[in-house]
């Protein structure tokens, strides 16, 4: 009895306490009409071994700030509050919202005690050292009568934050409000656009230096085979085949891989060599046709141009690797060039593919297959290979420069990597990890 | 005509280039919005594409049916095959074609038992493709097929259990040859990757490259 005494006490106190708390620290606390029915709710009954835990009771947080949700399209807020470290582990802290400030407040979020800390979200607060001693949370939408409702932009919306624990809920008189609205800057991706400004002025730099010399660039084997395979088929009088990756026109690789089919269609044309692509996706193959057709024209071959020669396999996965499959077999191609991003079936096509003398050559940005084409492929473009391929084969001085400026950017990722190790290995130091992550 | 072939796809290339990336960094939801209608307009065009690859694939195997080339009756296998799955999507178990695909029926039951089980059956003729490369591989001729071989050998022991029972030396080694000389392998290669898209992307952009024009000539 007596401590349900004490507890009366100290609840009839606080608000009392709390006041002159925040009259000292110059908080303005707007009028929160829901303290009377906090003081005039009958507490549920306690049992003595929650004592303990009651007199750590926590007080609701003072310090809450709510603000537009940074980096994002709108239609949410964000509140944060301080860390109380003498709350209890099996607390929480909730978050009622209302779109007046008399209410009626409606809980939105559950914040456990230990839990929802600005240090676990950096894209959103940055990484300064006291993040770790305060609560976040991001309302998005909440439960009103005709279901849940999202937070709607530029309207005020009122936010309280109550503490509930063992000994039942106690409802915080600080209300604050907010209201969101889309960003023009996603502020998490400063880094990155730096990074890719720092990259695309070193490109664009080397391309006008470039202009004004030579630059020499190194040589890529698999391309250089190109025109032996290409002279080899029209030795032969055996057409080349072109095999695109599984991916479609959205992927960069896929347009690598359209750019290097503009060069060696345009060969083929002046060689007067067969060529056939195969596609898996119908727009691949509508582009193909375009850059074929393009080609042709360009090397005065128009009439070599058959549409037909482009098509595709299959859409399937397998369906397309057993039709490629096929057209090695029973076709005979003199080379075979694989270009862009291949899965499972890099194995099944270059290895059928090496059974039949052709000479293959395969370009892929997925790590996970170059093993199977560096073992089964005469020639094999390794990852950025593929991309610098039809600037290479260009020989133009502007593309050539683009191929520099990538060296010079891998360079320097070089030079980041060797510096952040000794960094991290001799002093412990982090930090700079931090520039190249949102 | 110039202007048409020429100057009005590069100009496309840029704006919708420059769209999209500056979709990436504005997260305002005019961007946005204009980003998911940009997406809904490749979904359209992807649609009507459809149409395009379907005349592609039936005209090939047409033309190797009515030229009896080698293997035509391969091609007549793949239109018959297009032509009765067909049926089954129209029919869709009764209801008709304007709805709904049916979980059950005719179309399900081709899908199951014959495309599901020709994909794995193909699939399931890696494992002997890997087998013959491998083989080919691992002839230590050259000093990297002999590492090759050595690491392939270590890693293979370390992740089968009678590797475990000949020493505790084979699934540590497997860990850190995965780890460490294989993950600063395939990280090296994807920041290479990032470049070579960077570079690619920013040729487009600014119409540096046009192969995709046909053959890239200024």
């Amino acid at each position: 009895m007596r401590a349900k005494n004490w507890l009366s006490a100290l609840v009839l106190a606080w608000p009392l306490a709390s006041a002159a708390e925040n009259a000292e620290q110059g908080i303005d606390i707007p009028a929160a009409p829901g303290i009377g029915t906090l003081l005039a709710d009958p507490l549920p009954p306690i049992e003595e071994q929650e004592l303990g835990e009651l007199l750590a009771h926590p007080e609701p947080p003072i310090k809450v700030q709510a603000f537009d949700t940074p980096n994002d399209d709108g239609g949410s807020i964000t509140l944060t509050w301080p860390r109380n470290p003498q709350i209890s582990e099996n607390a929480m802290y909730q978050v009622a919202i209302a779109d007046s400030p008399s209410g009626p407040f409606r809980v939105v979020a559950e914040v456990a005690a230990t839990g929802n800390l600005m240090s676990e979200a950096p894209a959103l607060f940055g990484r300064r050292a006291d993040l770790e001693n305060h609560h976040y949370v991001n309302v998005e939408e909440f439960a009103a009568a005709g279901g849940k409702t999202p937070l709607e932009d530029g309207k005020t919306y009122y936010f309280h934050i109550d503490v509930r624990s063992a000994g039942g809920a106690i409802r915080g008189k600080v209300i604050v409000n907010a209201e969101s609205k889309g960003n023009f800057f996603n502020n998490s991706k400063i880094n990155n656009l730096v990074l890719c400004l720092v990259f695309s002025g070193l490109i664009m730099g080397y391309i006008g230096i470039a202009r004004r010399r030579e630059l020499k660039i190194r040589r890529i084997a698999g391309l250089e085979a190109l025109d032996e395979a290409l002279g080899r088929a029209t030795e032969m009088g055996k057409p080349v085949l072109f095999i695109h990756g599984l991916r479609g026109m959205d992927a960069i690789s896929t347009i690598a891989a359209v750019n290097i089919l503009g060069r060696v269609a345009r060969r083929t044309a002046e060689y007067d060599t067969a060529l056939r692509v195969v596609a898996p996706d119908p727009v691949v193959l509508s582009v193909s046709q375009e850059t074929m057709k393009a080609s042709y024209v360009e090397a005065g071959r128009p009439d070599a141009f058959n549409p037909d020669h482009v098509f595709i396999a299959g859409t399937d996965q397998f369906s397309y690797a057993a039709a490629v499959e096929g057209i090695m077999i029973r076709d005979r191609p003199a080379a075979h060039i694989m270009m862009g991003y291949f899965y499972a079936e890099s194995l099944l096509l270059a290895e059928t593919g090496s059974t039949t003398g052709a000479i293959q050559i395969a370009g892929t940005d997925a790590f996970t297959q170059l093993p199977f084409f560096v073992t089964t492929c005469d020639y094999t473009l390794l990852g950025e290979e593929l991309y610098a391929a039809s600037a290479y084969l260009s020989g133009e001085p502007r593309m050539l420069g683009s191929l520099k400026g990538q060296d010079g950017g891998k360079a320097i990722l070089l030079a980041v990597l060797v510096l952040g190790t000794l960094l991290e290995t001799f002093l412990g130091w982090s930090q700079l990890t931090h520039f190249f992550t949102p | 005509m110039i202007f048409l072939s020429r100057t009005l796809p590069l100009v496309i290339a840029f704006a919708f280039g420059m769209l999209g990336v500056i979709g990436y960094y504005v997260p305002h939801g005019d961007a946005q919005s204009l980003e998911r209608e940009m997406a809904l307009w490749m979904r359209i065009v992807f649609a009507f594409s459809y149409l395009l690859g379907l005349y592609s694939l039936l005209n090939l195997h047409w033309q190797r049916i009515r030229q009896r080339v080698a293997g035509w009756a391969y091609s007549l296998i793949a239109i018959l095959s297009f032509a009765v799955m067909m049926v089954f999507v129209v029919y869709n178990d009764g209801l008709g074609p304007f709805t709904a695909q049916a979980e059950a029926g005719g179309y399900k039951w081709l899908f199951d038992n014959i495309q599901v089980s020709c994909a794995s059956t193909m699939f399931s003729i890696l494992a002997f493709f890997i087998a013959s490369a491998a083989y080919r591989t691992f002839r230590a001729r050259t000093p990297e097929a002999a590492v090759l071989l050595i690491a392939a050998v270590i890693v293979m022991l370390g992740r089968v259990p009678i590797g475990r029972e000949l020493s505790d030396f084979f699934p540590i080694a497997t860990d850190w040859l995965l780890n460490v000389p294989n993950l600063a392998a395939k990280r090296g290669i994807l920041l290479g990757v990032s470049l070579g898209a960077i570079a690619t992307s920013l040729r487009i952009i600014f119409g540096i490259e046009r192969s995709y024009l046909g053959g890239g000539a200024e």
